[in-house]
């Protein structure tokens, strides 16, 4: 089983660390992991943006990168539901794009559904609150968990993946599941909006008591992560896999 | 009348400038939304309601032709006369042309986007026939000279001080009297008068069955109830898509209506019109006004599913944060940014991108509209059109070309990490990023790929060694 590596475009400029504890998990776990060097943005900036010919030029090289791999995994819900949700509207056509589909996997759900884990590589301590971000598109196009819109029983990926480690205390903000505010260019289309829900959100996760913000898609971190240092609170961001691999402890 | 010139960001921006009043605003609405969730829960059979309301919807849409013609044909035989408008004109013309034919001075209407939509009150004010809007929150904005912030609950952009303050000038209350009891009262006497001295009535429509040709209105203060009992005319204004095919179908809607619209089990009135009572007249007014083209559109046709109850308004973030006054089309939120930038894409397109596209708004829909998907199809309209600002666009297709040269997209995000930690705060303060209280990222000094370079170069080196 060979599985190709996607670091999303701005986490591997600002969060290489967050890709390397992808890689270092994966491998822990006994995965040939290789990481395409020559793979870049997936397009959804360019999708969002209304650049059909763009998204779907970044869908097409995107599925050339990729689709010699088994699999595919990525430590983002947005970027992944981009490639797996939309990319129809561009490439449906695309037969390569369609036996690649199903094989592309977000971080958590790969853990979940294809290794079926039901123990970390080596056990972890982290004797902290934490507050879950269900970030919107792996909530909802994802399904990471069920919407508080939605009339159904009660799940969420990140809740059960933390009862494999020790020590932890999860908790969720009040309107569990309401956007921060990134929308990827809406955050500059409209920062005072952005910025004012942004601000509304990390006080909710704030008010659980918890030390950490923690999800599985980098871009709402990095968002709340910038109101939260202009603003010199104490809560920080933290992406689950770093919790995963032992290596949020220290952060 | 609305504002239509207002461009989102700038008019959200101008919002947010009152944080409390925006924080209050967004509580209010979140409330509306709890109580629809409380609501929707006690039904074990919600989503099944959802996906049956969206075939009925899909089904009428599809054979909209055949059940509209039905619909006149029964609507007939019960003695009502059918009218039909291909646009707002059309429609308002018709509507002066009934009221002129009897010297109608005075109209009273109940809530109706559709008449908003049309301009009618302006235009029949034009004519010297004076409009009273009945439903409290409608009346509120209609003596405020404003448009509705929102279909559903047109004055909840107002605290009840404000209100108070209105009445007073308007109505002769006493000053400082905020107690809501006082001054629905106080309403209610006024709108009595009007009801009483009113020659016409005009209500909108939530549903109009195909099968009996009778018009089914839902309101909880019973003011359309009034305006077409004590009048002797009854106009019923639709829009074309209001349609169902049976009496059976409508079950499904009003089970659906009021819990998703205010978290009511049930509208106050739900009340159906067949015939005009004895010696009067009922005129029932079919609108396109833009629907067709819409229903031929692939991408935009689910939005006629709509039975407005505003739910997408009530979840969504945006439009809690930046009320029904920041969006340029009649109809807010998201299901108004889909309508409005199909019916005028100069006018309207921003408000497609007035949207993180967190997808609540399709998740609360009781016809499962997909909401935030529209919006995004409407910005490749607005793309296609060349209608994004020129920056911005610059930005895109400058992306656009690095998304197909990784070496060069690297290299562009290496010197962002090199040069970004240099700049001034002084000057990143201002960037769109930061303007509004959001520190810039720390920047790593290396990328993944160079991480990863190094690492498998080191490992390389040691396999050598061995």
């Amino acid at each position: 089983m060979k599985i190709g590596l996607f670091i999303p475009c701005f986490i591997n400029e600002l969060f290489p660390h967050v890709a390397m504890a992808t890689l270092e998990l994966l491998e822990s776990l006994g995965c040939e992991v290789e990481f395409p060097m020559e793979q870049s943005c997936c397009g959804q900036p360019l999708a969002n943006n209304g650049d059909s010919k763009g998204a779907c030029d970044a869908a097409r090289r995107f599925t050339d990168v990729f689709q010699r791999y088994d699999y595919v995994v990525a430590p983002s819900g947005s970027c992944v539901s981009h490639v797996t949700h939309h990319y129809d509207w561009y490439i449906a056509e695309d037969s390569a794009y369609q036996q690649l589909k199903p094989k592309v996997y977000e971080i958590i759900e790969f853990l979940q559904d294809v290794l079926k884990l039901e123990k970390l590589p080596k056990p972890v301590y982290f004797p902290h609150k934490v507050s879950i971000h269900q970030s919107c598109h792996g909530l909802r196009e994802l399904h990471h968990a069920s919407p508080s819109e939605l009339m159904m029983p009660y799940h969420s990926r990140l809740e059960s993946i933390l009862k494999l480690v020790d020590g932890v205390e999860v908790l969720l903000p009040e309107r569990r599941d309401e956007c921060c505010g990134f929308g990827g260019t809406f955050c500059v289309d409209e920062p005072e909006l952005s910025t004012a829900m942004g601000e509304d959100r990390i006080a909710q996760h704030e008010a659980t008591g918890a030390e950490y913000i923690v999800g599985a898609d980098p871009s709402c971190l990095m968002h709340m992560g910038g109101i939260i240092r202009h603003q010199g609170k104490t809560i920080r961001p933290l992406h689950i896999v770093e919790i995963l691999t032992g290596r949020g402890a220290g952060a | 009348m609305k504002d239509d010139s207002v461009k989102h960001p700038q008019a959200a921006a101008e919002f947010l400038k009152d944080r409390a009043q925006a924080k209050w605003h967004d509580s209010a609405i979140w409330w509306v939304r709890q109580k629809r969730d409380a609501q929707a829960k006690q039904l074990p059979e919600w989503e099944e309601l959802r996906r049956l309301a969206r075939e009925i919807k899909a089904h009428t849409l599809s054979q909209l032709d055949d059940y509209l013609a039905q619909f006149e044909a029964n609507a007939q035989k019960n003695g009502v006369t059918v009218h039909w408008a291909a646009d707002a004109d059309e429609h308002n013309r018709i509507v002066h042309g009934i009221l002129a034919a009897k010297q109608v001075k005075k109209l009273v209407k109940s809530k109706s986007m559709l008449t908003e939509e049309c301009g009618l009150n302006p235009y029949l004010e034009q004519h010297g026939i004076e409009v009273v809007d009945t439903d409290l929150g409608e009346r509120i904005v209609q003596l405020r000279h404003e448009a509705p912030s929102h279909i559903v609950m047109p004055a909840i952009h107002l605290k009840k001080e404000q209100i108070s303050e209105l009445f007073h000038k308007e109505l002769g209350t006493e000053a400082g009297n905020n107690d809501p009891t006082y001054l629905t009262h106080a309403a209610r006497a006024n709108l009595r008068e009007h009801f009483l001295t009113a020659d016409a009535g005009l209500t909108g429509v939530n549903f109009a069955i195909a099968e009996t040709g009778g018009v089914v209105v839902c309101t909880n203060e019973g003011n359309a109830d009034l305006g077409t009992s004590l009048p002797p005319i009854h106009i019923a204004s639709m829009g074309l898509e209001k349609i169902i095919p049976k009496l059976e179908h409508l079950g499904v809607f009003t089970r659906l209506l009021a819990r998703s619209a205010i978290g009511s089990p049930v509208t106050t009135y739900t009340s159906h019109f067949h015939q005009a009572r004895p010696g009067g007249e009922m005129h029932i007014v079919i609108v396109d006004n833009g629907r067709s083209e819409i229903l031929g559109n692939e991408d935009f046709y689910q939005s006629l599913r709509c039975i407005r109850c505003g739910a997408c308004m009530n979840t969504c973030p945006v439009y809690r944060r930046s009320s029904g006054f920041s969006y340029s089309y009649i109809i807010p939120g998201p299901i108004g940014s889909t309508l409005g930038p199909s019916r005028d894409m100069k006018k309207h397109g921003s408000m497609a991108f007035a949207c993180s596209t967190c997808g609540s708004c399709s998740n609360v829909c009781p016809v499962k509209i997909n909401l935030h998907e529209q919006l995004v199809l409407h910005r490749k309209k607005a793309f296609d059109q060349n209608l994004l600002p020129a920056g911005k666009k610059m930005g895109l297709l400058a992306m656009r070309f690095l998304t197909q040269h990784p070496a060069l997209f690297d290299l562009g995000g290496k010197v962002m990490r090199k040069v970004v930690p240099i700049i001034p705060e002084s000057l990143t303060r201002h960037s769109a990023w930061s303007r509004a209280g959001r520190d810039v990222p720390p920047m790593p000094s290396q990328s993944f790929k160079e991480l990863y370079q190094q690492r498998s170069k080191d490992k390389k080196d040691k396999e050598g060694q061995q």
